[in-house]
C-alpha cells in the first residue's frame, strides 16, 4: 500500500504467567494501522482482543506478563519502551477509552479538574485557565450540551452516555494520533450506542485519528470499520476489508458471528442462528485449530492449525486460517440463503 | 396443579394503571418530600399463557421498576396487579410466599445475581428447599436434572459461579427460575451483558424452555432486535409509561410512534452496504 503505517503490530504475543501454566492470551496478532483508518478487531470474551489493545498502549506490563513481537508507532518500538517513555506517550499519541465509564472516572474530583490534569501532565507549561478552556472546548466537540457549566459536574452527575462522551473528549484532550476503544459502547443503550458510533466516526474524518475498534458486535463494526481482524483464542482467524468480511467470509467462525446477529430489517427466523459451546480454555487447546469443537464444517485436516493466509484468488490482504477451499467455503457458509453457520451435528455441551 | 380461580380464559397477568412514583426526600432531622419521580405512571399489559411480551425502552423508561412492581418487590403507588385473576397489589410478604412458585425472575447481570460463596447446586437448589418441593436425594436429582436442561452438567452441581463464564452463569440463573416450574419468568434484560454469540445461545434457550413448560415470559430489554426475536407482542415503554403495544410485527415493521421509530434507526444493521446508504440518507437531510 501507500504511505508507511503509523501504528504497526508484527507477530505480537501475550502471555500469563499463571499458577496453572502460560496463558498465551495472545499468539502472534499482526496488522497495521494508517492515518484516518479504522481497524475492527472482533471476537469473543477471551479471544485475546481487550489484551492486544491494553498491550499496544503498554497496560499489560506485568511481572507474570511475557510480551515478545514489536509494536511500532511511527518508527518508535513500544514494547522496549520505558515506563516513563509510555507514559509520555500514553494521552499523547495514544489514548483509550474504555468499555466501563462508570469507573473509568475518579468519582471525587470534578470531570473538568481531571481533563485538566491530564493536561496539565503533558504539557507543564499550560495554565489551569487555558486547561479549562480546552476542557470546555473538547466537551464541546464530543456533543456535550452546556458544556461551560457540566465540566463542573461529578462524574455521578453524568448518565452513561454523557460519560462515554467526556471519556472521549479526555481521550482527545492532547490530539492523539491512535485511540484505542475498547468496546466504547457495550454498555449503553442502542440509542446511545447510535450516537457514540456517530461521534468516532466524525472525529475519525474531521481529525484523521486513527482508531483501533474492539469489540465482540459485528453490528457495530458495519457503522465504522474500514478493515477487520477476527480473533479467536489468541490468534487472527482472519483479516480483511469491511466488505470481505462481510460479503466473502472465509472463516467458520465469522460466518457464526454474522450469523447469530439479531437483523431488525429481515424477516424474523424460527430460531436464531448460533455457535454451539464456548470458547476454549486458553490453558488447554485442542490440537489443530481452536475452533474445532465448535465448527459443524470440521474434517480430518483441522488437527493441524492452517497458517494465515491468502485463499480466495484475488484478494491478497483477505486472509483467513481454514482449510476449507474458497469453494467448498461459498457453498458451506449459506444457511438458509444467508451466511451463517450450520447446526452442529450432536448436541453442544455449553 | 390448578388452583381455585384458575381460569384458562383469563389472562396469566393483568397489569392495570400501575403506578409507581418514588419520592425525592431531602432534610436533616425531618425528611421533606420535595418532588417525585414518576418511574412508571399508568401502564397497562396483559400477558396470555405461554406468552411472550417484550418490553422495551432506554435506561430509565421504567422497565425494570415495573418488573419489579409486578412481583412485589416494590409496592406500587397505586394500580393492580391480577395473577390468574387474583389481585396481587399490595399484597405482603407472607401472602406472595406461595405465589413466587408461580413467578420467578431472570436477572441481567450474571456476576452480579448468583451468591459467589454458594455452589451452583445450592443457588439452583434454593428455591425448592425454601418452598419445601423438595430435599436430600431428591432435591439433588432434581437440580441436576435442570442442570443438564438448561445446557449445564450434572458434574457442575458442586462447582462455584466464578468457574462459569458470563453466558454459562446465565444458564445457572435460568436453572433457578425454572426449578418451581413457574408459569411466568420475568427476564430483565437477560443477554445484554454477554456476547453477541452467546446471546443468540440463551435466545433459543429460553424459546426451547417455553415450548417445553408452557412458559410465559416478560422479556425486558433495550435491544428491540432482541426482542422482536422472542416476543409474541411488543411494549414500547418510554418515561415511565407505554407509547405503542403490538404484535411484534406490528411493532417493529409498522411502527406507530416517533419514539419506536427511534429505537428501530438505532439498532445497528451488520451490512455495510446499507449501513453506508443509511449514511448517506441521514446525510443529506441534515
Amino acid at each position: 500500500m501507500n504511505a508507511a503505517p503509523l501504528l504497526s503490530v508484527s507477530d505480537l504475543r501475550v502471555g500469563f504467567a499463571t499458577e496453572e501454566g502460560v496463558v498465551q492470551a495472545v499468539d502472534g496478532v499482526t496488522f497495521d494501522l494508517r492515518h484516518g483508518e479504522v481497524v475492527a478487531i472482533v471476537g469473543e470474551s477471551g479471544s485475546g482482543k481487550s489484551v492486544t489493545a491494553q498491550t499496544i498502549i503498554g497496560l499489560t506490563r506485568a511481572n507474570n506478563a511475557r510480551i515478545e513481537g514489536s509494536v511500532v508507532l511511527d518508527g518508535q518500538e513500544l514494547t522496549s519502551a520505558g515506563d516513563a517513555e509510555m507514559r509520555q506517550l500514553r494521552g499523547d499519541r495514544i489514548a483509550m477509552v474504555f468499555q466501563d465509564p462508570m469507573t473509568s472516572f475518579n468519582p471525587v474530583y470534578r470531570l473538568g479538574n481531571q481533563i485538566v490534569e491530564a493536561i496539565r501532565a503533558h504539557r507543564p507549561d499550560t495554565s489551569k485557565r487555558e486547561g479549562r478552556k480546552r476542557a470546555v472546548e473538547l466537551f464541546e466537540a464530543v456533543g456535550i450540551p452546556d458544556a461551560e457549566r457540566r465540566i463542573d459536574d461529578y462524574p455521578h452527575e453524568f448518565s452513561g452516555g454523557m460519560r462515554q462522551r467526556a471519556m472521549i473528549a479526555m481521550a482527545l484532550a492532547l490530539e492523539p494520533e491512535v485511540l484505542i476503544a475498547d468496546e466504547p459502547t457495550t454498555a449503553l443503550d442502542v440509542t446511545i450506542q447510535a450516537q457514540i458510533l456517530d461521534l468516532l466516526e466524525q472525529l475519525n474524518r474531521r481529525r484523521n485519528l486513527a482508531t483501533i475498534l474492539i469489540t465482540h458486535d459485528l453490528g457495530v463494526v458495519a457503522e465504522v470499520a474500514d478493515r477487520v481482524l477476527v480473533m479467536y483464542a489468541g490468534k487472527v482467524v482472519e483479516e480483511g476489508t469491511l466488505d470481505e468480511i462481510f460479503y466473502d467470509p472465509q472463516h467458520p467462525y465469522t460466518w457464526g458471528l454474522l450469523g447469530s446477529l439479531t437483523r431488525i430489517d429481515r424477516p424474523r427466523p424460527q430460531r436464531l442462528p448460533q455457535i454451539a459451546g464456548s470458547p476454549p480454555s486458553l490453558l488447554d487447546l485442542p490440537e489443530g485449530c481452536p475452533f474445532r469443537p465448535r465448527c459443524p464444517h470440521e474434517f480430518s485436516k483441522c488437527s493441524q492449525y492452517p497458517g494465515l493466509e491468502a485463499r480466495p484468488p484475488d484478494s491478497p490482504g483477505h486472509r483467513d486460517r481454514c482449510w476449507l477451499t474458497p469453494e467448498e467455503k461459498k457453498e458451506k457458509r449459506m444457511v438458509e440463503g444467508q451466511i451463517g453457520l450450520e447446526a452442529p451435528r450432536e448436541a453442544p455441551s455449553a | 396443579m390448578s388452583e381455585p380461580g384458575t381460569n384458562a380464559s383469563l389472562p396469566l397477568l393483568e397489569v392495570t394503571d400501575l403506578v409507581k412514583h418514588f419520592s425525592i426526600k431531602r432534610g436533616v432531622l425531618i425528611d421533606r418530600e420535595v418532588g417525585q419521580v414518576r418511574a412508571v405512571d399508568g401502564v397497562s399489559f396483559r400477558i396470555g399463557r405461554g406468552e411472550t411480551l417484550g418490553l422495551v425502552g432506554e435506561s430509565g423508561s421504567g422497565k425494570s421498576t415495573v418488573c419489579r412492581a409486578v412481583l412485589q418487590l416494590l409496592a406500587p403507588t397505586s394500580g393492580s396487579v391480577k395473577f390468574e385473576g387474583l389481585e396481587i397489589a399490595g399484597l405482603g410478604r407472607r401472602q406472595m410466599r406461595p405465589l413466587r412458585r408461580q413467578m420467578q425472575m431472570i436477572f441481567q447481570d450474571p456476576y452480579a445475581s448468583l451468591n459467589p460463596r454458594k455452589r451452583i447446586g445450592q443457588i439452583v437448589g434454593d428455591p425448592l428447599k425454601r418452598q419445601n418441593v423438595a430435599s436430600g436425594s431428591e432435591l439433588r436429582r432434581q437440580v441436576q436434572e435442570l442442570l443438564e436442561r438448561v445446557g449445564l452438567s450434572s458434574e457442575h452441581y458442586n462447582r462455584f459461579p466464578h468457574e462459569f463464564s458470563g453466558g454459562q452463569r446465565q444458564r445457572i440463573g435460568i436453572a433457578r427460575a425454572l426449578a418451581l416450574k413457574p408459569k411466568l419468568v420475568i427476564c430483565d434484560e437477560p443477554v445484554s451483558a454477554l456476547d453477541v454469540s452467546i446471546q443468540a445461545q440463551i435466545v433459543n434457550l429460553l424459546d426451547d424452555l417455553q415450548d417445553e413448560f408452557g412458559l410465559a415470559y416478560l422479556f425486558v430489554a433495550h435491544d428491540i432486535g432482541v426482542v422482536r426475536h422472542i416476543s409474541d407482542r411488543i411494549a414500547v415503554m418510554n418515561e415511565g409509561e407505554i407509547v405503542e403495544q403490538g404484535t411484534a410485527d406490528e411493532v417493529c415493521e409498522r411502527p406507530k410512534h416517533n419514539y419506536t421509530k427511534k429505537l428501530l434507526a438505532a439498532v445497528p444493521i451488520p451490512d455495510p452496504r446499507e449501513s453506508r446508504e443509511r449514511q448517506h440518507r441521514s446525510g443529506s437531510v441534515q
